[in-house]
């Protein structure tokens, strides 16, 4: 008896799991569907879930209509760029924080973290104008460091979870063992905290791939990325439905395809320090 | 050469002062232990003298020359530790590379060193396996080859066997012993257990709140324990202390006789009790003994088999010559 409740259980948890999932993907699905519709079917009442003619003119056209390698080249560039910069910034501070944690150490983290709590566009008007006078407006360079400082407070707090579990002895050890700073953390932490560094590096290349604020904000044509290249295709006075999500999904294609191949890893560095 | 020179040194965390101004030498190739319980200071003591925490007063001479600014790398020293901390994404071999590696090495010589260690540990056959498929037994044989290949001037061990079973720590003990025999090296070896003090040490530290309480050999601690504390830590079963009306007629405060110094017998003697309980170990008998008229339970430690069970009574007598007497402030009475 034990044993079918216990089943039964399990049948309705799948199901909600389902439909939780589901409603959460549903925009996402919704988007491609748009994508092969044409852009009278995209706006008709009620829509057609399955049976309209699917059509490939869409992506044609935005394809000719704007340069998308031109944008996914620069979305590359941000988002890896942003990362890498703010792990090799990260990975000292998150490493003097969890082994040689001072008096505010504490303080100074959530300080961190509560800068990701002020809107954004509260300093837009300071950034883009320090940008406007050093000439960072418009190039990669520029949103690199922008997108590196939004989501250091993010890195340090992953990699400093992620490294208060490794035993500071053997850090000692290595520190007996006659390794310097320098050897200590490349030898030594680093290796030791790859999965962690991993899916920090994961889930900030994601961040900073969907980041759309100061990317639109910050660029024109030059260094625009994937968001600015959806964004084209919403102009105020044209519904262009069918268009816009050909251009959203050859957005977000990349980033789904990485997110799926590499789920496991994210959802252990997303978790990592939260169950134990 | 490993001659450790402390002079004056204390150690603060904050305000609270865990080290009060200590004075130690230990000689060169001497195996030092310093033993107490837990939270008494002795760790910390190991690792002020490793370089893993600064002292807040004093001075620390390595052969001669001042250490206490060196960063613990510069110190020559090797240190073992509770938990192994072996490197766990490196295989053994390239653990016990690791601190030639970084002194820069010549790699021939680097395999020479970790060849000889490997074979005198036992290690041969695992060079290649990570940490994490070997035993405890074996982790901690790749720990000590590490601190070997350095070659250090002292090794310095952080109670080595206490993450390890029984029987093992046992063999690890005199493997540890025969270490220190063959290499002459100055060991200092932090441990609780005082049986690990009494098999290993030449020279043992007992330490209580960062003060030592005690310098000597094994025998002379166990001979003449300066005061109370070093008589009840030192030796096993625990030294019975005796206070009162008792005591006062060895015009003493207190006074202490270990287990094994007291008589039993059936008939007749000093103190009359009931035994409460009898542990047969076949190679010793132990009584608990109580209503000696005495406030304290006396333990009784009796060579070989003795017939005698839970409920009997019995008769004790100290040895006379065996007898320790201790002052109002614990202090020893010559």
């Amino acid at each position: 008896m034990a044993r079918a409740v216990s089943n039964r259980r399990k049948v309705g948890y799948t199901i909600a799991a389902w439909i939780i999932g589901l409603a959460i993907f549903f925009p996402i699905l919704w988007t491609i569907v748009t994508s092969f519709k044409t852009e009278a079917e995209a706006i008709s009442s009620p829509p057609s879930f399955m049976f309209f003619n699917w059509t490939t003119e869409n992506y044609t056209t935005v394809l000719e209509r704007s340069n998308y390698f031109r944008h996914f080249w620069n979305s590359v560039v941000i988002s890896l760029g942003s990362t890498v910069l703010g792990l090799i910034i990260a990975i000292p501070a998150a490493w003097s924080m969890a082994f040689v944690p001072a008096k505010h150490t504490k303080n100074v983290l959530m300080w961190m973290l509560s800068t990701k709590m002020l809107p954004p566009v509260g300093v837009l008007i300071p950034i883009y104008l320090i940008f406007r006078d050093v000439g960072l407006l418009d190039t990669k360079t520029g949103l690199v460091i922008v997108l590196t400082l939004i989501n250091l407070p993010i890195i340090v707090w992953m990699l400093y979870t992620y490294f208060k579990e490794i035993p500071g002895e053997i850090l000692e050890a290595s520190r007996m063992d006659g390794a310097s700073l320098r050897d200590e953390i490349i030898y030594v932490l680093t290796p030791m905290a790859v999965p962690g560094i991993a899916s920090t590096l994961l889930l900030n290349v994601i961040l900073a791939w969907n980041e759309a604020f100061w990317t639109l904000n910050l660029t024109a044509a030059k260094a625009a990325p994937l968001t600015a290249f959806i964004a084209s295709y919403s102009s105020p006075e044209g519904l262009f439905y069918a268009k816009l999500s050909a251009a959203s999904t050859m957005a977000i294609a990349p980033i789904l395809i990485l997110g799926w191949f590499s789920q496991k890893q994210l959802v252990r560095g997303l978790t990592f320090g939260a169950v134990k | 050469m490993g001659r450790i020179t402390l002079d004056k040194v204390t150690k603060k965390f904050g305000d609270v002062e865990v080290i009060p101004p200590l004075d130690l030498t230990i000689d060169d190739g001497e195996f030092v232990v310093f033993v107490g319980p837990s939270g008494c200071g002795k760790s910390t003591l190991l690792r002020l003298i490793a370089g893993l925490e600064d002292v807040s007063g004093g001075e620390i001479r390595i052969d001669g020359k001042p250490a206490t600014d060196l960063p613990p790398a510069k110190r020559g020293l090797a240190m073992v530790f509770q938990s192994y901390a072996l490197y766990p994404h490196m295989s053994v071999r390239k653990n016990i590379a690791f601190p030639m590696k970084m002194a820069g090495m010549p790699e021939d010589e680097q395999k020479r060193r970790i060849d000889n260690a490997a074979r005198a540990l036992n290690l041969t056959d695992y060079l290649d396996r990570r940490p994490g498929q070997l035993s405890g037994g074996q982790r901690q044989r790749v720990a000590i080859g590490r601190a070997i290949v350095r070659e250090p001037a002292a090794f310095l061990f952080d109670e080595p066997l206490s993450n390890l079973d029984a029987a093992l720590r046992v063999g690890m003990r005199m493997e540890i012993s025969e270490l220190h025999k063959k290499l002459d090296t100055t060991m200092i070896y932090v441990t609780h257990d005082q049986v690990e003090a009494m098999t290993m040490a030449d020279k043992i530290v007992v330490l209580r709140a960062g003060n030592i309480e005690q310098v000597g050999s094994p025998l002379e601690l166990y001979r003449n324990p300066r005061n109370t504390f070093v008589a009840g830590f030192i030796g096993s079963p625990k030294m019975n202390l005796i206070d009162g009306a008792e005591a006062k007629k060895h015009s003493a405060e207190t006074i202490g006789v270990r287990p094994e110094h007291i008589d039993v017998s059936a008939s007749e003697g000093t103190w009359k009790g009931r035994i409460g309980v009898a542990e047969h170990l076949g190679s010793d008998t132990f009584f608990h003994v109580h209503d000696t008229g005495l406030a304290e339970t006396l333990t009784i430690r009796a060579s070989g088999e003795v017939a005698l069970r839970h409920g009997d009574t019995v008769f004790l007598t100290p040895q006379a010559d065996k007898i320790h007497r201790f002052d109002a402030q614990g202090l020893r009475i010559a």
